[in-house]
């Protein structure tokens, strides 16, 4: 497919601090450096976009990002507060211009960073959707044809004669979302519109958007939200403190975000952990294998969990859950529920080790989280950790050369029997 | 790899090409006009007098100008009755000052829609000229209704001559000189604001500068030399000279005054189309 829109080694410094006369004397050696026939010479500090650092006159929003976007991709935007997403949507929808650079695209870019913009509340509804829908760069014949249309489905008939300014806080919402919504530009930037509206209407703007992407149009959507990513975008982009750190499938960019927020967790096969000061505690856990890594056809992925009982306690209960990276809760388990408790047999204070048995074939192979918990009949756990231990669990065997079958559709992948009767 | 030819390019600020700029507007027309329509009608919305305000504030000027340099003052009018001598003056002189003054808070005023959105920023500084020229029409509608009353009912004799064919030129080049430095002063302005206060009383000094309030013929020597430098003021004087046959019509400075401005217009609207880029990082 042809690319419509290229971005090249696109990089946006910020200065931080206040404009005062402070800045005059940076501006001055610019000029200078300019009329010298020199580079600027500001562009050579700057640093990585890390809120918590202090210090520095410059930062880095985005530096040195590259990629290509072909015609009718849905493209999501992904990372933290300060990664760079909105800087880039700004760059994109030419609002501020890059500081080194180059962005090449083919037809209209129509950017939505916000609903409603340009809204006059002393204007009718009607009014503004004129004057908002030529703001976003809507022709005049493509309004008049689209104008019952968004009334429609702006849900708003009834009010589109009165001024805006006695809409409820919502209303103008729909209004501007529906204007936005018959925008038809090559390429479509979306900005966290979703996160607005009552659920009726968000489902209607999802439902909107999935029928925009099938279109053909291109769009760039950045959102927090991983399930409208998932739901719209066939690819991503991830943004970590200005750099773009992945580009390509919407799962594995997803997978790749959600790890970069669990570096505090130590990916190891044995963890320790500290004595928390109550009766009970658990003190390690630990897979059987030597790294972190099962393999899908085991029959049984096993971990040992010790726990340090400093009395005896008559009714412990050890349950653990499992949860994929997506945050989905898989299975919860506790000893309780087994017919003989292993619990029933301990009568004194003491260190055990206890054997857990995940059955094999049933999760399918990707990264899951066990959280653990020790506690009594009532009151609170003597102690939980959430999110304990990571394991992955490796595709390790391919179907007929089908090797991401159960990669990213199913939540579950046991074998089902099949047979021939007759 | 087959290298794909774009329609479109961003560059980084320093290899920036402008657009041609009357295509941009004229491709954006109908924004123009839906901004002046806007202008327009949320003015007086929720006023009882409406459009009737447009009247009002030249009229009430014009009075107290009459009473306070006409006849406490004793101010010469060059024989031309009071009240049309300020009232000329002023309807000229308003328009030009809110168009200036407007124009010259375009960034800042409008910051929330261009940081959102973007189409060329020079549409909003030339809604504003626009809507102006309409308020414009109103009062010169004032205006002539007051003059023909004064030619047909009143024993005062003056003439209006050929010149009055110029008079839509005086306005046009007029609102120019108000967009092109209210352009101007919006672009210098987003960064360091210190010209904003300058503004305040920047266009009432220009104002006495300018023969409003006395005929330019009441000068000579030097003075009326640096009264004339102000190109607002063979403009005003040309537009009095069109209607009441008195005073002073000279080519030489109405030529001065024309090409100052479209200089200072090119300039202008070349600094702000470098400015609109990046302005709303330093705004």
């Amino acid at each position: 497919m042809s690319t419509i829109l290229q971005v090249k080694d696109l990089s946006k410094q910020y200065r931080l601090g206040e404009i005062g006369t402070g800045t005059i004397s940076h501006d001055l050696n610019r000029f200078f450096a300019k009329i010298r026939g020199k580079e600027d010479p500001f562009l050579m500090i700057g640093e990585d976009n890390d809120r918590e650092k202090n210090g520095g006159d410059y930062v880095w929003a985005l530096k040195n990002i590259s990629f290509k976007v072909s015609k009718g991709e849905v493209l999501g935007i992904i990372g933290n507060n300060g990664a760079g997403k909105s800087t880039l949507l700004k760059l994109l929808s030419s609002i501020t211009s890059p500081t080194t650079g180059e962005i090449n695209y083919n037809g209209r870019i129509a950017s939505l960073l916000e609903v409603g913009t340009g809204f006059h509340p002393e204007l009718t509804g009607k009014e503004n959707i004129f004057l908002n829908g030529a703001i976003l760069g809507m022709a005049k014949h493509e309004i008049y044809e689209k104008l019952e249309e968004i009334i429609d489905f702006s849900g708003c008939t009834k009010y589109i004669d009165t001024p805006v300014k006695r809409y409820s806080s919502g209303m103008k919402v729909r209004l501007g979302f529906a204007v936005a919504a018959h925008l038809e530009p090559e390429i479509l930037i979306i900005d966290e519109v979703l996160a607005v509206g009552d659920a009726e209407f968000q489902k209607k703007c999802i439902g909107k958007m999935q029928e925009v992407a099938q279109t053909g149009k291109t769009v760039l959507f950045v959102s927090h939200n991983m399930n409208s990513i998932r739901n719209l975008c066939s690819k991503t982009l991830v943004l970590e403190k200005g750099k773009l750190i992945f580009n390509g499938f919407v799962d594995d960019g997803i997978e790749h975000y959600l790890n970069i927020h669990d570096k505090s967790y130590k990916e190891q096969s044995k963890i320790n952990f500290k004595d928390n000061g109550s009766i009970a505690y658990i003190s390690s856990i630990q897979t059987d294998s030597d790294n972190k890594y099962f393999e899908f056809n085991q029959k049984d992925y096993n971990f040992l969990i010790s726990i340090n009982l400093k009395e005896h306690i008559s009714d412990l209960i050890l349950g653990i859950i499992i949860e994929d990276f997506k945050g989905n809760m898989l299975l919860v388990s506790t000893t309780d529920e087994l017919e003989n408790d292993i619990f029933k047999t301990i009568n004194k204070s003491g260190e055990y080790e206890i054997s857990c048995k995940v059955p094999g074939m049933i999760l399918k192979p990707g990264k899951y989280y066990l959280t653990l918990s020790l506690r009594g009949m009532s009151g609170k756990p003597f102690h939980k950790i959430d999110k304990g231990l990571i394991f992955h669990i490796q595709d390790n065997i391919t179907f007929r050369g089908l090797k991401n079958r159960y990669r990213n559709i199913p939540i579950i992948a046991p074998k089902i029997g099949f047979s021939l009767k007759n | 790899m087959q290298s794909t030819i774009f329609e479109n390019n961003i560059y980084s600020n320093s290899i920036y090409k402008n657009k041609n700029l009357i295509k941009n507007i004229i491709d954006h027309k109908y924004l123009l006009w839906l901004f002046v329509k806007r202008d327009f009608v949320t003015n007086y919305k929720q006023t009882i007098l409406g459009p009737l305000w447009f009247f009002i504030q030249p009229v009430f000027t014009t009075i107290i100008f009459t009473v306070i340099f006409g006849n406490f003052a004793g101010i010469s009018t060059n024989g031309i009755p009071k009240i049309l001598f300020y009232l000329s003056g002023l309807v000229l002189w308003n328009f030009f000052a809110d168009c200036l003054i407007k124009t010259s808070d375009t960034f800042n005023t409008n910051q929330h829609i261009f940081g959102k959105v973007y189409f060329p920023r020079i549409i909003v500084p030339l809604s504003i000229v626009i809507s102006n020229c309409l308020k414009l029409s109103i009062q010169f509608l004032l205006f002539i209704s007051i003059y023909i009353y004064y030619f047909y009912f009143t024993s005062e004799t003056f003439q209006p001559n050929y010149v009055v064919l110029i008079i839509p030129f005086l306005i046009f080049i007029i609102s120019m000189f108000g967009l092109g430095l209210g352009v101007l002063i919006t672009s210098m302005t987003t960064k360091y604001r210190d010209l904003k206060f300058l503004i305040q009383f920047g266009v009432q000094l220009l104002m006495y500068s300018s023969p409003i309030i006395y005929p330019i013929t009441s000068l000579n020597g030097d003075l009326k030399t640096v009264i004339l430098l102000n190109p607002v003021s063979s403009i005003i004087e040309t537009f009095k000279y069109a209607f009441f046959g008195v005073g002073e019509f000279s080519l030489f400075w109405l030529a001065y005054s024309t090409i100052f401005i479209l200089i200072l217009l090119f300039i202008s609207i070349f600094i702000f189309n470098r400015m609109e880029k990046n302005f709303m990082d330093t705004i």
